[in-house]
């Protein structure tokens, strides 16, 4: 019954080509508009990191200003340097990062070519192990070299490309800054989408081209690139900054279980009183563990303007869907001389609402098809707006598809619904008296 | 034309009528938000810089070696530039109008770290800053070469003086701005600045801050290893010049690169890349709605039509003239989409009031909602145009046949 339903619907697509048409296209362009926008949506508020985002935190410690007594302020997004090395030391965590954005200038081996800035990532030994960096060669550095200042580098896969032609660079070195920093690991291609540990800086940046031991670029004053905020006026010199209340710094902790987190926090409160007692602190205490997810939300990693645009394309999806309606309803009124002979000759009720709902998702699946070819329109129109910042957001992977085609099938079903109902009142009788 | 007849025959038959007219009624409510954030985000992008954007471009260098001299190297890549035919001057600075970097501080009138302060963006220049960046003096005198001081990367030494404009001015003495000058204003809490002079307009580097306009320009050389210089030039000079400055910078120093060449036009058009190409979006989007609900109405039109063809007859046959078969419908179609629109103002407004409340976005233009009314009706009117003018060609002899 269902093939014999299904020509049925395909014969009566045929019967009607204009209208089918207009149908299919309304649903498409609906479907085009609103998968578009939930594409970008659906990749800006991913989960970069979904095995083991509940067990990563991102640690808030208030240090700021006593007299800013807004309400509603917040925690410091970023930590100052004391805490940071506070917090390391401390190693209360099963695995902590503190880290920060910088940019240094890589002077390649042959002299003959002009030496070039690299993106920098300052960080300790757990990056690697805690967001589960992938390598091609070597690995991470072990924690000995961030004691011990060791000049280590781990480089991108695009800048080992780049340098070494993509060979197994690891025992090499490279010149950054004037100094010679040697190669233990080749990342392989990672681009976490939102770059979820250090959104202050650019949620959807690409990841750093090389990583240097944090210490390493204290001990060597190596420059900075990242947001820095300060409420007070930090004393001169490298080492007045380094002790002033200024925020630069992300941190991490790695908290296994609901336990590990609930000691954490309870160590972080210790902290944090102890640094009253030394005059830090001023405000009343308010330490914050996010996990990535949680922290995403805070940051409101997903802008304003692209919920707007999805709540936009979707009641621009619900005018397609009332369209169609309209549509349908004119078909399938148009076609009652013919149900009415069906059910003259035995078609139930049942029989017809089938058969038309069958038609309704025949026409929503063309919809889809015809929809998936404008919403990859609609994302090469997005990328061409904003530009390469987007790249990674308008990316159909294939759970973009399915969804597409059953957001398409469901609508003409939902669609559908009125107009089929409308069919299965048709009286047999009503349609053959005026022939 | 009488009204009654036609709004009784259509409430026999409702459901068409109402789904066009609630389809009406969500468009008009997607098109009037849309068109109220074109409105708010064309109005941003048109506010001036305060700066002469045509003529100007910025490179920045950085300098990597460890003997590197930064201080002579500054000194001497000014001079060159400021040399070169075609410039009319240049500045060394930490940022640039609408980059999207830059440094803030707070400035208080009152000294004393527990005073309120006016967030202010921070622009380090020289005495050049003026014809460098095109700025207009409404009130004292510009910095001279006297005024201005080496500040090394991690110093918190401030300049005697500050130039201020005039957005900050009214910040700090709202009675009256023009009482900023020559006064002292406290920076980091109790450091003390005197206000040299009040610049027209300047904006800071972030397009999106609400106080775009609150800027201080504070005459330091900057020692932080990366700079800027903003360079302007002639009319019709600047792409000229633009490959010129970088190979000279490139070629005079080699222990620095140099990078990031942009003139104020490319830059401007970064920062507003996100607002312009919603403006675009939003375009298309309120193109395509228009087009998908005339064909809506034009897709029930002419289903009505064909329903009612023998209808039609039987009045042409009683001798109603074409025009008035046309106007049938024409009035048909007022009627639904005058609900449609009545609908859809009440939609609109409520969107409105979502759309203000969750995202901060501006409350709308109340004349928009009448604009959008009329507007919807006349698309309406042009979508029914070509079924009323089929019905109208239904000759009279239908009335007569059985089908």
């Amino acid at each position: 019954m269902f093939n014999y339903y299904l020509k049925l619907g395909w014969l009566s697509i045929r019967a009607n080509p204009l209208l089918s048409a207009l149908m299919v296209l309304a649903i498409a362009i609906g479907i085009g508009a609103s998968m578009t926008i939930i594409t970008v949506n659906y990749a800006m508020s991913g989960n970069p990191i979904p095995h083991k985002s509940d067990q990563l935190f991102y640690v808030q410690l208030d240090s700021w200003d006593p007299n800013d007594t807004d309400e509603d302020s917040e925690p410091p997004d970023q930590v100052t340097y004391t805490d940071a090395m506070n917090l390391i030391r401390a190693d209360k965590a099963h695995r902590q990062v503190a880290s920060n954005r910088s940019g240094l200038v890589l002077e390649p081996e042959n002299p003959d070519e002009r030496p070039f800035t690299v993106d920098t990532r300052n960080t300790f030994a757990d990056f690697f192990a805690m967001f589960d960096t992938p390598f091609q060669y070597g690995g991470g550095w072990d924690s000995s070299a961030d004691e011990g200042l060791e000049r280590v580098t781990v480089l991108s896969r695009e800048l080992n490309e780049r340098v070494f032609g993509g060979e197994d660079s690891v025992g090499r070195s490279v010149r950054l800054n004037g100094m010679d920093f040697r190669v233990v690991g080749v990342m392989d291609e990672w681009l976490p989408m939102p770059k979820f540990y250090d959104v202050t800086n650019g949620a959807f940046d690409p990841t750093e081209e090389l990583y240097i031991p944090f210490n390493v670029a204290i001990e060597y004053e190596l420059p900075r690139n990242g947001n820095t905020n300060c409420w007070k006026r930090p004393d001169d010199g490298f080492e007045g900054f380094l002790n002033s209340e200024c925020v630069w710094i992300q941190f991490w902790a790695e908290l296994r279980d609901d336990n590990e987190k609930r000691e954490y926090m309870e160590f972080l409160n210790a902290y944090t009183d102890s640094q009253k007692e030394l005059g830090r602190f001023g405000r009343p205490r308010d330490n914050r563990l996010s996990d990535v997810m949680e922290w995403m939300e805070a940051e409101q990693v997903v802008e304003d303007d692209a919920r707007v645009m999805l709540g936009l394309s979707l009641l621009f999806l619900a005018v397609c869907l009332l369209n169609t309606i309209g549509l349908l309803l004119a078909k399938f009124m148009r076609k009652a001389g013919v149900t009415s002979v069906r059910r003259a000759l035995g078609a139930s009720r049942r029989d017809v609402f089938v058969q038309h709902m069958i038609e309704s998702g025949l026409i929503g699946l063309a919809g889809g098809v015809v929809g998936l070819g404008l919403t990859w329109l609609g994302l090469q129109g997005i990328h061409a707006l904003f530009g390469d910042y987007v790249e990674h957001l308008v990316q159909l992977d294939l759970a973009m598809v399915a969804a597409a085609i059953a957001l398409a099938i469901v609508s003409a079903l939902l669609a559908g619904l009125y107009p089929t109902w409308q069919s299965c009142r048709v009286m047999p009788a009503s349609q053959l008296k005026t022939q | 034309m009488q009204i009654g007849p036609i709004w009784r025959a259509l409430m026999r038959n409702k459901t068409g009528a109402i789904l066009i007219a609630l389809q009406v009624a969500v468009t008009m409510a997607i098109m009037v938000n849309a068109i109220s954030i074109i409105q708010s985000r064309s109005e941003s992008m048109a506010r001036p810089s305060g700066v002469d954007e045509e003529n100007i471009f910025h490179i920045a260098s950085v300098g990597y070696t460890e003997d590197f001299d930064e201080q002579s190297v500054i000194e001497q890549d000014l001079d060159a530039i400021r040399a070169m035919p075609g410039v009319i001057d240049a500045i060394q600075t930490n940022s640039v109008p609408l980059s999207g970097g830059g440094w803030s501080m707070g400035l208080q009138t009152e000294p004393g770290e527990d005073q309120e302060g006016v967030g202010v963006a921070v622009y380090f220049v020289d005495e050049h800053a003026l014809d460098a960046y095109g700025l207009s003096l409404v009130a004292g005198e510009n910095f001279t070469a006297a005024d201005v001081t080496w500040r090394e990367r991690t110093s918190q030494e401030w300049s005697a003086t500050t130039l201020l404009t005039q957005a900050m001015a009214e910040s700090l003495f709202p009675d009256n701005w023009r009482d900023a000058l020559g006064a002292t204003v406290y920076i980091n809490g109790n450091e003390p600045m005197t206000v040299k002079g009040i610049v027209e307009r300047m904006q800071a580097a972030w397009n999106g801050w609400d106080g775009v306009e609150r800027v201080m320009l504070v005459p330091q050389h900057t020692l932080f290893g990366s700079t800027r210089y903003v360079i302007r030039t002639e009319p019709g000079e600047r792409d000229r010049l633009m490959p010129e400055v970088e190979k000279l910078l490139a070629d005079r120093n080699r222990d620095r690169i140099v990078r990031n060449m942009q003139t104020m036009t490319e830059t401007r058009e970064r920062s507003y890349r996100g607002d312009s190409s919603m403006i675009k979006i939003l375009t298309f989007t309120i193109v395509l709605l228009l087009l998908i609900t005339s064909l809506g109405i034009v897709g029930l039109a002419s289903f009505s039509v064909s329903r009612r063809t023998k209808q039609i007859g039987t009045r042409r046959a009683l001798g109603a003239s074409k025009a008035s078969i046309a106007r049938y419908f024409m009035t048909e179609n007022v009627l639904i989409s005058g609900v449609g629109v009545v609908l859809g103002a009440a939609l609109t407004i409520a969107l409105n009031m979502f759309l203000v409340d969750a995202f901060d976005l501006d409350r709308l233009d109340v004349w928009l909602v009448p604009a959008a009314m009329l507007v919807l009706l006349v698309v309406g009117q042009l979508a029914v145009f070509g079924p009323a003018r089929r019905a109208s060609a239904v000759p009279p002899a239908v009335a007569t046949r059985t089908i």
